[in-house]
């Protein structure tokens, strides 16, 4: 990983050296080896504390709503997952896509700190892969722990590839995993609905209406959201009855739906470990299944199943009863 | 229950009054037709209608009424578009009074006095204004000017006219934005004619109106010779609890609804500038 | 001093719960919050950071303040405050040092004049039990402000190890609960408890936070703090949730609502958060209009507003949580030693 690293640091000094952009889009290092944030450099001088490690898990997509909209142009570094809602804010208009240059990183997953650290391990110094094994370092010597065991949820079942990019600094190449990303769908499925109800209450009950997964969502760039709107009549700061937790989170999940391109961010960000993703990965399957396989932020361009009518669309009917034609 | 603070009372309005295309005033008092409660100028209240939402608004009657308080409201948002729909018989609630009022016993006493406002910035100050009518004899000159955008964005011209023009050693000079037919006053904004009047910069001056007037109008002033520590004004954030706990209405250690509305220039130095 | 058989707390807890409510950590769904004890439900002592502080115990995510019903042009006001099942006594189990210490910062608020006797109400009945800390982890800077994690005041301290729950009251409210529950307690355990404490200091003497610089940030410094440069990038990647707010346990930011029900109109207040767009917003402005300024009034309230007008206490207790818990890494640490490092005396 450092080695990738530096040839980022590299790049972005070449970059902004030359003038060919204003600002580039990364991570920077925080207090310890584990919490990096999203950052944006505009010298040479300001990246001295440019990172890209294992725990660079945030998508910088979102961001570029704003940066791509100041002057001159701006240098992002993107994940594959990443590069799903790039190009998803591009069809939306959200980003300028030509004020962005995108240099595509490796990305073999990255680390949640919070897992490690439920394993009952602190002070962490250091994390590295060892084929299919992370060492960690703390101040009180290494651990080694199975990497499924160690990414973030949403890195678990990832084969994403880049879909855009103008330029690539990768110097391993992934290995595809054998994993079926709609299994934990399938189970709620197959669960009654007695029990998925319950499932999700269970899980619902812990929102805090902190509105991390919103915030951090890219397909939520609502410039005013409905919960937000006193005029909405269901504008809420906070779930005044069990009923609205799950309002809140579902609503979410509908608006997105054939415009959430599974980045899992929503499930990174949640204090309270909510597998929101999972709802989304729910209409994601049924999106596939009622109008043909579909990934959105496959490309900036092109009609999306939700937005667009063709004679032979499931009807609507058939979709409640949860039926493809 | 009666000192729970987020617990309001019940309040009547008895009189509604148009004073501008976007601005009227309410007359309230209490279910048994006396007052609500005691207050002094310059002082809040948190008026609700339930459903809807709560406001903090400036009680514009002067404490000395001892029948009734009355609001001067402009229509600009949700709760106001809801006020302004209602009719007299209608009840909503109140509580207060919050803050801290303007020094009419302190500092006030025995001074010249120089009120000056824009649009429904003469909300606040009209409390002051009738409770230094009042005890006249308690202070010295008094002198007021007013501005808005037009004649009919004057707010209570009629007790402007028939009152306060009447009253001795007292000065009133309004003043409209743009030229208007039936307007044969001065024409400009407040700023600029508050240096044209060349006031006495010994007075004690209290200003209100919109962010942008008191800054020109604090420089005119500077520029006149006054001192800052004798210039107050009154300021509005937005407040849910009116008594400091809330925590959104502060402007650096100070919170608005508490150690304000009312400020000295010279306190206002000394904060953040966020408000 | 005394002490329980770890084995034996469940009996503890049922014993309580008989006269009591019994409030702590509970773990639900895989995550640790306070929550109500009952038969069955798994508790977590041992969990250093609930994701939630033990605030909501007096100051919960939202709370019924009055009714209203309206009849033609008539209102009626209701007074729920006597529905409140919380009046009832009720324990507050296993605090931690700085969330303890969070609740003065919390008392000087809601308490102070003219008090909010929604908040009264729950704190006057509440006992609580704090809990020292045995296992501080690297997020945690409690020392910072003055708070020793071993030996935590409330009513009653207790110490947990492998095998044993010591307990030891400090008040009034505290030997009331004792003889509460004294068929359950036997003697001893000062040596057990000194033994820990020593050990814990020793990991708390070494903590990575244990000695951040504070010193900038006092009443004096206001103007200069409020407008540095360095807030722009501080908090140029907050996305504005509220994480940081709610899992706080000094934040206290509420926001006050209504809600049209069948039966009327209810009027509730909930937690708010100054990191929110609409925090400030009225229908003719907005006294902050960007995220920097939202993310500078979070951690100025802290840092320098909240000791100015409270002698000096800061509103920060060290508990980590932010640090934890922020989507992307922002948090109040970052923020001390950007700013504390630039002292110039």
């Amino acid at each position: 990983m450092k080695e990738v690293e530096t040839k980022m640091l590299e790049r972005a000094k070449e970059l902004l050296e030359s003038g060919e952009v204003a600002r580039v889009v990364g991570w920077k290092k925080g207090e310890f080896c584990y919490d990096p944030s999203p950052a944006t450099f505009e010298s040479v001088e300001e990246l001295k504390d440019f990172t890209y490690d294992w725990f660079c898990g945030a998508n910088l997509s979102k961001y570029l709503i704003q940066i791509s909209k100041k002057e001159g142009k701006t240098a992002v570094f993107l994940k594959p997952c990443d590069t799903y809602s790039f190009n998803q804010l591009v069809k939306e208009h959200r980003i300028k896509r030509e004020n962005i240059h995108v240099i595509a990183v490796e990305c073999r997953g990255k680390f949640d700190i919070e897992k490690i650290k439920a394993k009952g391990i602190s002070f962490v110094t250091g994390a590295q892969l060892d084929g299919t094994q992370v060492k960690v370092s703390t101040l009180y010597g290494e651990e080694t722990l199975e990497k499924s065991d160690v990414v973030l949820t949403k890195c678990a079942t990832c084969n994403k590839d880049y879909q855009v990019q103008d330029e690539a600094i990768i110097l391993h190449e992934r290995t595809k995993k054998d994993v079926d990303r709609f299994a934990e769908v399938a189970k709620l499925e197959a669960m009654t609905e007695e029990e998925r109800f319950a499932f999700w209450r269970e899980q619902l009950s812990k929102c805090i209406r902190c509105n991390a997964c919103r915030n951090v969502c890219p397909a939520c760039s609502c410039v005013k959201c409905v919960f937000d709107n006193p005029a909405s009549e269901i504008s809420a700061k906070v779930n005044s009855d069990k009923f609205e937790e799950q309002l809140f989170h579902i609503i979410r999940a509908f608006h997105v739906a054939g415009r959430c391109t599974d980045c899992g961010e929503c499930s990174r960000v949640c204090p309270q470990h909510i597998p929101l993703h999972l709802l989304n990965r729910k209409f994601i399957k049924d999106i596939d299944n009622f109008y043909g396989e579909y990934q959105a932020g496959e490309t900036a361009e092109g009609k999306t199943p939700l937005t667009s009518y063709t004679e032979g669309d499931t009807e609507p009917n058939d979709v409640f009863k949860g039926e493809a034609k | 229950m009666t000192n729970e603070t987020l617990i309001p009372k019940v309040g009547v309005i008895t009189d509604i009054r148009k004073d501008t295309p976007d601005v009227k005033t309410f007359r309230v008092v209490g279910t048994d037709g006396k007052k609500l409660f005691e207050h002094m100028p310059g002082q809040c209240a948190m008026v609700s209608i339930p459903g809807v939402g709560e406001c903090m608004f400036s009680i514009t009657s002067s404490p000395t009424n001892e029948e009734y308080m009355e609001f001067s409201i402009k229509k600009c948002g949700c709760v106001t578009e809801v006020l302004h729909a209602l009719e007299e018989g209608a009840q909503v609630t109140v509580r207060g009074p919050y803050g801290k009022n303007f020094p009419v016993e302190g500092d006030f006493k025995g001074k010249d006095l120089l009120f000056i406002a824009g649009g429904i910035g003469l909300a606040p100050l009209r409390s002051v204004i009738n409770y230094v009518r009042h005890y006249r004899e308690n202070y010295g000159k008094v002198v007021i000017v007013y501005g808005a955008r037009s004649k009919d964005d004057l707010v209570d011209i009629e007790e402007i006219q028939t009152e306060w023009m009447n009253e001795p050693n007292t000065e009133v000079y309004l003043t409209i934005d743009r030229p208007q037919e039936g307007w044969d006053g001065h024409v400009g904004f407040v700023p600029s004619y508050v240096k044209e009047l060349g006031l006495d910069p010994n007075m004690t001056a209290v200003l209100c109106g919109p962010p942008i007037m008191i800054k020109f109008t604090l420089a005119g002033l500077l520029e006149l010779g006054f001192d800052k520590s004798r210039v107050y004004t009154t300021l509005e954030l937005r407040m849910k609890c009116g008594v400091g706990k809330c925590g959104r209405c502060n402007v650096g250690d100070k919170f608005v609804c508490k150690d304000g509305p009312v400020f000295r220039m010279t306190e206002l130095d000394e904060l953040p500038d966020e408000y | 001093m005394k002490k329980i058989a770890k084995a034996k707390l469940n009996e503890l807890y049922a014993k309580i719960s008989e006269s009591m409510g019994l409030f702590l950590p509970i773990k639900r769904a895989g995550e640790v919050n306070y929550a109500v004890w009952g038969e069955g439900k798994e508790v977590s002592l041992e969990t250093l950071k609930t994701v939630k502080s033990p605030k909501n115990a007096f100051f919960p995510d939202s709370e019924n303040l009055m009714k209203f019903k309206t009849e033609g042009k008539n209102i009626e006001i209701i007074d729920v405050r006597k529905d409140y099942k919380e009046e009832k006594p009720f324990v507050l189990f296993g605090v931690k040092a700085c969330d303890y210490k969070a609740i003065e910062v919390l008392d000087r608020v809601f308490l102070a004049d003219p008090v909010d006797s929604y908040y009264q109400a729950r704190r006057e009945a509440t006992t609580i039990v704090t809990l020292a800390c045995s296992k501080p982890e690297e997020s945690c800077f409690c020392k910072v402000f003055g708070i020793d994690a071993t030996a935590p005041c409330g009513d009653v301290t207790t110490w947990l190890d492998e095998n044993y729950l010591y307990w030891q009251a400090n008040t009034e409210k505290g030997e009331a609960l004792t003889a509460l529950v004294a068929d359950l307690l036997e003697e001893g355990g000062e040596e057990s408890v000194a033994t820990q404490q020593e050990a814990t200091k020793a990991i708390l003497e070494k903590l990575p936070f244990s000695a951040l610089d504070l010193s900038r940030f006092k009443p004096e410094n206001l103007n200069d703090l409020f407008n540095d440069p360095a807030w722009e990038e501080m908090s140029e990647a907050c996305l504005g949730c509220g994480t940081c707010t709610f899992v706080c346990p000094t934040c206290q930011c509420f926001d006050i609502r209504d809600f049209k029900t069948s039966e009327g109109v209810l009027r509730y207040r909930c937690w708010d958060s100054c990191m929110y767009s609409d925090f400030t917003l009225m229908a003719h402005g907005n006294s902050r209009t960007t995220q920097m300024q939202r993310f500078r009034q979070r951690f100025m309230h802290k840092l320098v507003y909240y000791p100015s007008q409270n002698d000096g206490l800061y509103s920060c207790v060290g508990c980590g949580r932010c640090v934890n818990k922020c989507p992307q890494h922002l948090n109040i640490v970052k923020v001390i030693k950007t700013l504390g490092g630039k002292n110039d005396d």
